[in-house]
């Protein structure tokens, strides 16, 4: 069945290790939606948030093919299991009216975003919200400030829930 | 004590029992060379282009099951690895390449001889790193060895800029590695043996299909022993030819898009085929949906990946061939599949593999390829790619003394005539046959000089048919016999479009067998079939020095039988007196 997966995968924090894992992606033919990195609490290991859209076929193709990669310390499948999963987004809306600006502070509060930054017509709104939260976001102020909004999205970082009841 | 990387460099090629380099050297190389004059027990060969040389190294390995070792320099020393390095990795073969690399500083700045080597082969190697520190170069190496040698072998690239190879620094070089982010699974699981061998006990026309990694794992003795002991048919695929001897009773024969009909037959009748290391690859299914649709499938392979990837898989069993071999060998009961082993030798009998006698001269490739066998008793035989490869995949017959190295999943001309110097340097002793074709030789001629300076009695023989064969016949069957771009006698003066070879063609360039003496090797000519046995015997007796013969064939034989592309592989077009 087709659908979004996400993984969870430990690397090695070495040069080269992003390139193999994205060229792995491309090189396959995998569909490669979202691909987050960073540093963990010990340093010489870097932890992915990766999400595809694939079949259950190739998806445990692409699992085995990323377990087979020798930088590759472990794969975690979060696509069934709990998890906390959020995407920094900022949103920069341009030419706004005063009406504009009250419209813009209602949206922001029902959608739990902050305005950070602001001038007489200029806007800028930070969203962290799970990637379908930012997604209805845009969708909003697309309809509402066409052609005037500037959208930088940060990928999705998730980590296995504490609590079994989330999500 | 303080040595420079290029000495740690040797130090550690003797650490891992390294007998022999195969090296080119430059600019971005020179003090590993430097430090490589006049080391005792390491042999350093210096073949004639780089993509000879990595060819040459996988020929080495294949053939003694020993890592071969490269080195090269920076820039086009580095690119010119790459068909060699994605070769010798599709077919698993444990190659560790050094290139030399411009010194740290400069790396990124488009230095004189920089490319991001790294970079390049990421996608077709196993591990790809480049030495950034000084004291990271031990480890490195050590590293390098492992990854390429353990699990399902590869190859890797380790690329060494000039400042590390000059830089002072620690002699120590590790005795074992632990690398957290690679652990090979090579253990078997024995719920899953069970439930193979329960399977069995179910089957009543089970059939062996044995690929690269039987062989790759040296598992020949204790798979001839579980085929023996369970009494099941065998099937190989091109790089699991050899995995029993061709001439055993239970051995069946090649399958795939120009497998015999018995393999094919006996893979669409079977009801339970059980596959140890192979990757289905698209060579063998032909159309994926219809084939061995009556058996349950088993699969043992090192790798997970390789595992219901192309063919979906009943009783997956992740392992070494050679463990789980074992491991069968000692739990199976013995069997009696009498009636379905009638049947197969049936099929065996009723179209055979074979080939008519089409010219009037006689020197078919099968002829040549059945005196080979007759003649050659302890050898190692390496093809080409194209027609001679399948040829040799059909006809050759392989035993324990009896070795076969061919380019299965890149399909690289050029191939064979290298890893043939590579397999020689290697088994000394043996003797050391290619069969190549006349467009495959011209891409690695150049290494006739390697073969001359070291005295390697390698013999070349080139199955001459004035054409790119293959593709020639694809064009001939499936293109409206369109000869486009495939006739190698092709001259300016000839018509733009030719589909018809004659005794008019202009003469073949080059003149193999002068080009071959110039170079100083020995060069027979055959043109009769009796000339055959007295040429190969002749080169089989010749010391010191390569031998070239060059067989001319018929201008249009085609390889059959062929599945035609699309096709179950029941749907066969057969040859031979069909």
């Amino acid at each position: 069945m087709m659908k979004k997966r996400w993984i969870s995968l430990f690397v090695e924090n070495d040069i080269g290790v992003l390139a193999r894992i994205s060229g792995l992606f491309s090189g396959k033919s995998y569909n490669l939606n979202s691909l987050t990195v960073g540093t963990t609490e010990d340093t010489t290991i870097s932890r992915m948030t990766i999400s595809l859209t694939s079949d259950d076929k190739t998806f445990e193709q692409v699992k085995k093919q990323l377990n087979r990669s020798v930088e590759v310390i472990k794969v975690v499948d979060f696509t069934d299991i709990a998890i906390h999963m959020k995407e920094l987004m900022f949103v920069k809306i341009h030419g706004c009216s005063e009406h504009d600006m009250m419209k813009l502070s209602y949206i922001k509060e029902i959608f739990q975003a902050k305005m950070i930054d602001y001038a007489p017509s200029t806007a800028l709104i930070e969203s962290v919200q799970p990637e379908t939260g930012n997604n209805d976001l845009i969708k909003l102020l697309e309809s509402d400030f066409s052609g005037r909004i500037e959208v930088v999205r940060g990928g999705s970082v998730a980590i296995e829930a504490i609590s079994f009841s989330e999500r | 004590m303080q040595i420079t990387g290029a000495e740690l460099f040797v130090k550690a090629l003797l650490a891992e029992q390294v007998d022999t380099l195969f090296a080119y050297p430059g600019g971005q190389a020179i003090d590993l060379f430097n430090a490589l004059y006049g080391v005792k027990g390491l042999d350093v060969i210096l073949p004639r282009h780089e993509q000879g040389l990595v060819h040459a190294a996988d020929g080495y390995a294949r053939s003694t099951g020993k890592v071969g070792v490269c080195l090269v320099t920076s820039g086009p020393g580095a690119t010119n690895l790459v068909t060699g390095i994605a070769t010798a990795n599709y077919d698993s073969v444990p190659l560790v390449c050094f290139t030399g690399q411009v010194p740290t500083h400069l790396i990124g700045n488009d230095a004189f001889q920089e490319v991001d080597i790294v970079g390049i082969t990421r996608s077709i190697s196993k591990y790809a790193v480049t030495v950034r520190r000084r004291e990271d170069l031990a480890i490195t190496i050590k590293k390098a060895f492992y990854i390429a040698r353990s699990g399902k072998p590869g190859v890797v690239v380790v690329d060494l800029p000039k400042d590390i190879q000059q830089a002072l620094g620690s002699d120590g070089y590790p005795q074992s590695i632990e690398i957290r982010s690679y652990k090979p699974n090579t253990s078997v699981h024995m719920g899953q043996i069970k439930k193979s061998l329960d399977c069995l006990k179910r089957a009543k026309h089970p059939v062996f299909l044995l690929g690269g990694g039987v062989n790759i794992s040296r598992a020949n003795e204790v798979m001839t022993a579980l085929a023996e002991k369970t009494g099941i048919p065998v099937v190989t695929t091109i790089m699991g030819k050899g995995a029993i001897p061709t001439s055993h009773p239970l051995y069946v024969g090649n399958l795939g898009i120009h497998g015999s009909y018995a393999a094919n037959t006996a893979i669409s009748e079977c009801d339970v085929l059980f596959s140890i290391g192979v990757r289905f690859n698209d060579r063998i299914t032909g159309k994926v949906s219809e084939f061995a649709k009556k058996a349950a499938i088993i699969h043992v392979d090192i790798d997970p990946a390789s595992i219901s990837r192309n063919i979906e898989v009943d009783i997956p069993i992740v392992a070494d061939a050679k463990n789980a071999i074992t491991a069968l060998l000692e739990k199976t009961p013995e069997f009696d599949f009498h009636e379905w082993r009638m049947q197969i030798d049936e099929w065996k009998k009723q179209k055979p593999l074979g080939m008519k006698q089409t010219g009037a001269s006689g020197v078919t490739p099968f002829a040549v390829i059945q005196k080979i066998n007759e003649i050659f008793s302890d050898a190692v035989i390496t093809t080409d790619v194209g027609q001679n490869q399948l040829w040799t995949t059909q006809f050759l017959e392989l035993t324990d003394q009896k070795q076969m190295l061919t380019s299965g999943g890149l399909g690289t001309m050029g191939y064979g005539f290298p890893a043939a110097i590579g397999a020689k340097l290697g088994n000394p002793d043996k003797d050391v046959i290619t069969i190549c074709g006349d467009g495959g030789i011209q891409m690695n001629i150049q290494e006739m000089a390697t073969a001359v300076v070291y005295e390697l009695s390698v013999i070349i023989c080139i199955l001459n048919n004035g054409y790119l064969g293959n593709v020639r016949q694809w064009q001939e069957m499936f293109f409206d016999k369109r000869y486009s771009s495939t006739c190698l006698r092709y001259r300016k003066s000839c018509a733009a479009a030719c589909n018809t070879p004659s005794a008019c063609c202009p003469e073949y360039t080059p003149d193999f067998i002068r080009l071959a003496e110039s170079y100083g090797a020995k060069a027979i000519r055959v043109q009769r079939y009796e000339e055959i046995e007295s040429a190969l015997s002749e080169a089989k007796n010749t010391k010191k020095i390569p031998t070239v013969i060059e067989f001319i064939i018929e201008r249009e034989e085609n390889v059959l039988p062929i599945v035609p592309p699309g096709n179950p592989l029941s749907d066969m077009i057969m040859g031979g007196d069909e």
